[in-house]
C-alpha cells in the first residue's frame, strides 16, 4: 500500500513538474521572440525610417511608403468591413436571435474567422484583380475587409447579446421604434465591446501578408493611388527579409518591430477596454 | 402604418378640432417615417447577415471557377502526382499536400501535450495572482503576426536548429533502424521539421486558451469529490477533468489544426520551397500555402495560375472540414455547460 502511495505521489510530482516546464516553455518563446525583435530592430529604429522611402539595395532609406500604404489599406478595410460586420452582428443579436438564419450565419462566420488568409487573397484575385486586369490598393483593402468582417460580426453579436433586455423594454415602452432603440440605446451600451472588436480586427490585419501578396502587390515608390499597386509593411518585410542585402534585411527587422509593437499595443488596449470580461 | 389606420388616427384628431388636427397629421407622418426607417434598418441588417453567407459561397465559387482549367487538364490525377513542372506545364498537388499534412502533424504532436500541460498548470497549480498575467502572455503569443514568426524562424531559429537539434537528431535517431530515414541527410536548418516546430509555437496559444476555458468549466464539485476520496492533483486532472472536458479539448485541437494547415507566411520563410517528397523530415519541402505565396505572382500561363488556385481550393476544403468539426465539438460542449 505504501509503495503504491509513493508511486502515485511520484507521478503526481512528475506531472506537476512537467506542467510547470510546459508553461515556462510557452512563455519562453514569447520572451525569446520579443527579445530578438527588440535587439535586431531597435538599432534601426531612427527618424529616417518614418521620413524616407524604401531604398534600392545598397543605400540607406526608410519605410515611409510602406507605413503609409499599410495605414491606407487598414483604413480602407475598416471602412468597408466594419459597417457590414456591425449590421450583420446586429441582425444576429437583435432581430433574429433565435432564427435558423442566425445559427447558420454564426457557423459560417466562425469558419471565415479561421479560414486561411491566403485563400482570401486568391478569392479577391479572382473577383477583383483578374477582371480589372491589374493589381490595386483597392483590391488589397477589400481583401483585408474580408478578414475584418468576421471579427466584427462575432464581437458585435457577443456584445449586443450582453446588453440587458430591460434596456430594450424600457426603450420600447416609451415608444421608440426598434431601429432607434438599437442604434441609440443598445449600440451605446455595447460600445466599448464593439470598439474592442474593431481594434482586434485592426490588430489582426496589420500583420496580414498573405492576402496582400497578389492583391495590392507592392510598390517601390511613393503612391497613394488606390487604383495602382500600393506598398505595405508586411509585404515589404517579406521581400526585404528574403533578399540577400544586409541593409534590406535590417530594415525588415525594423519593420517587424514596428508591426509587433503596433499589434501588441492594439491588443492590450482592446483588452483593457473590456476589462476582465472574457471573449476570444 | 396601413392607410386605413392612419385615416382613423386623422379622423380622431379631427373630432378634437382644427388646431390639433394639424399636429395629428404631422405626428402620423413622423410615425410613418419612423416605421419606414425601422423596416429599412431591419432589412439592411438582414442583408448584411446574408452577405456573410454570400462571402463564403463567393469564396468557394471563385476558387472552383479559377481551378477549373487545371482540374480539367489533370483530373483527379492532380491529387496523386508529385510532378510540378512550370516549363512543361505539368502540375500535381501531392508534394504540397504531403508537406501541409506532415508539418501540421509535427505541430500538433508538440502543441497538444504542451498546451494541455499549460492549461493544467493554469487551472490547478498556478497561484491566483499569476493566472491572469500568464494567460495574457500566452494570448499575446497568439497575436504576434505570422510574418514575425517567419523572419524570426529564418534568421534565428533555423540556424540554431542547424547547429544543435538537427545534428543531434542525425547522430542519435538517425541510427535507429526503422525511423532512420526520417532523420537522414545533411542539416539544412530550413525544412519540414523547422516549419513544423514553428507551427507548433504558433498553434500552442490556441490549444492552451481553449483547453483552459473548458478545464475551468468543469464543475468544482466533481473535482472536490475526487480530491475528497484522496486523488492526487494529477489524478484529478487525468481522470476527472480531462474526460469531462474531452469534447471541448478536441474542438480546441481542431481549431489549432485549422490554423496550422492554412498558415502561410511563417512556413513560407522556413520550408525551403522544394517540390519533392523526401523521406527525411530534415529536407526542404513545401506546403500548399507556401507554394501559392511563393509562386502565384510569378506564375505565367493560365494553367500554372489555375493549378495554384486549385491548390487553394484543396486547402480550403481541408480546413473547412477541420474547422466545421471543431465548431461542432465546441458547440456541443457549450450546450452542455449551458
Amino acid at each position: 500500500m505504501t509503495a503504491r502511495y509513493a508511486a502515485r505521489r511520484r507521478s503526481n510530482a512528475v506531472a506537476m513538474a512537467l506542467a510547470l516546464a510546459a508553461t515556462l516553455f510557452g512563455i519562453g518563446w514569447l520572451i525569446l521572440i520579443l527579445g530578438v525583435l527588440l535587439w535586431k530592430g531597435l538599432s534601426g529604429l531612427t527618424p529616417a525610417v518614418f521620413t524616407q522611402m524604401t531604398p534600392p539595395p545598397g543605400s540607406s532609406g526608410g519605410l515611409l511608403n510602406p507605413i503609409v500604404g499599410s495605414l491606407i489599406l487598414t483604413v480602407l478595410a475598416v471602412a468597408v468591413g466594419t459597417p457590414i460586420g456591425v449590421l450583420a452582428g446586429t441582425y444576429m443579436a437583435e432581430y433574429g436571435r433565435y432564427d435558423r438564419l442566425t445559427s447558420v450565419v454564426r457557423f459560417i462566420n466562425d469558419i471565415l474567422l479561421s479560414a486561411p488568409s491566403i485563400v482570401v487573397g486568391l478569392f479577391i484575385y479572382e473577383v477583383m484583380v483578374a477582371p480589372m486586369g491589374h493589381f490595386s490598393g483597392l483590391a488589397g483593402g477589400v481583401a483585408l475587409a474580408v478578414i475584418v468582417i468576421p471579427v466584427v460580426v462575432r464581437t458585435t453579436e457577443d456584445m449586443l447579446t450582453l446588453v440587458p433586455n430591460a434596456l430594450r423594454e424600457a426603450a420600447t415602452s416609451i415608444g421608440l421604434p426598434r431601429s432607434v432603440s438599437i442604434t441609440r440605446i443598445c449600440y451605446r451600451a455595447a460600445r466599448a465591446g464593439m470598439v474592442t472588436g474593431v481594434l482586434l480586427a485592426v490588430a489582426r490585419i496589420s500583420g496580414e501578408t498573405a492576402p496582400l501578396l497578389f492583391t495590392s502587390l507592392n510598390n517601390q515608390f511613393w503612391s497613394t493611388n488606390l487604383n495602382a499597386p500600393i506598398s505595405s509593411l508586411p509585404v515589404v518585410i517579406f521581400q526585404f527579409a528574403l533578399s540577400p542585402y544586409k541593409d534590406w534585411q535590417s530594415l525588415a527587422w525594423t519593420g517587424a518591430l514596428i508591426i509587433t509593437l503596433a499589434v501588441l499595443a492594439l491588443s492590450i488596449t482592446a483588452r483593457s477596454l473590456v476589462g476582465s470580461s472574457k471573449h476570444s | 402604418m396601413d392607410p386605413a389606420r392612419r385615416q382613423s388616427v386623422v379622423d380622431f384628431a379631427l373630432q378634437e378640432g382644427a388646431m390639433v388636427s394639424v399636429e395629428a397629421v404631422t405626428r402620423a407622418r413622423v410615425l410613418d417615417r419612423l416605421r419606414l426607417g425601422d423596416a429599412a434598418f431591419r432589412h439592411l441588417t438582414r442583408a448584411a447577415a446574408f452577405g456573410v453567407l454570400l462571402l463564403l459561397s463567393g469564396v468557394i465559387i471563385a476558387l472552383i471557377q479559377g481551378s477549373l482549367p487545371a482540374l480539367r487538364a489533370f483530373g483527379l490525377g492532380f491529387l496523386t502526382t508529385d510532378r510540378w513542372n512550370p516549363v512543361t506545364e505539368n502540375f500535381g498537388a501531392l508534394a504540397p499536400i504531403y508537406g501541409t499534412l506532415v508539418t501540421s502533424s509535427i505541430a500538433m504532436l508538440i502543441a497538444v501535450p504542451v498546451g494541455l500541460m499549460i492549461a493544467f498548470f493554469l487551472t490547478e497549480l498556478c497561484p491566483q495572482w499569476l493566472r491572469r498575467p500568464i494567460g495574457i502572455a500566452i494570448e499575446l503569443l497568439a497575436g504576434i503576426p505570422s510574418i514575425i514568426y517567419g523572419i524570426w524562424g529564418l534568421f534565428i531559429f533555423a540556424p540554431f536548429l542547424q547547429e544543435t537539434l538537427q545534428p543531434f537528431l542525425i547522430n542519435t535517431l538517425g541510427n535507429v533502424p526503422v525511423i532512420a530515414p526520417l532523420f537522414s541527410g545533411p542539416p539544412y536548418g530550413i525544412g519540414i521539421l523547422t516549419a513544423g516546430l514553428i507551427l507548433a509555437i504558433m498553434v500552442l496559444p490556441f490549444v492552451t486558451s481553449i483547453s483552459r476555458d473548458v478545464f475551468e468549466a468543469v464543475p468544482p464539485v466533481l473535482k472536490e469529490a475526487a480530491y475528497g476520496v484522496g486523488c492526487t492533483t494529477w489524478e484529478v486532472v487525468r481522470y476527472v477533468v480531462l474526460p469531462y472536458a474531452r469534447v471541448g479539448v478536441i474542438g480546441g485541437v481542431m481549431l489549432g489544426l485549422g490554423r496550422a494547415l492554412g498558415e502561410t507566411m511563417a512556413v513560407t520563410f522556413v520550408i525551403g520551397n522544394a517540390h519533392r517528397i523526401s523521406s527525411s523530415l530534415l529536407a526542404p519541402g513545401t506546403t500548399i500555402s507556401a507554394t501559392i505565396a511563393n509562386e502565384f505572382t510569378e506564375a505565367v500561363g493560365d494553367l500554372y495560375t489555375s493549378s495554384l488556385i486549385a491548390l487553394g481550393l484543396i486547402l480550403f476544403v481541408i480546413t473547412f472540414i477541420v474547422l466545421a468539426v471543431a465548431r461542432y465539438m465546441l458547440l456541443r460542449i457549450e450546450r452542455r455547460i449551458g
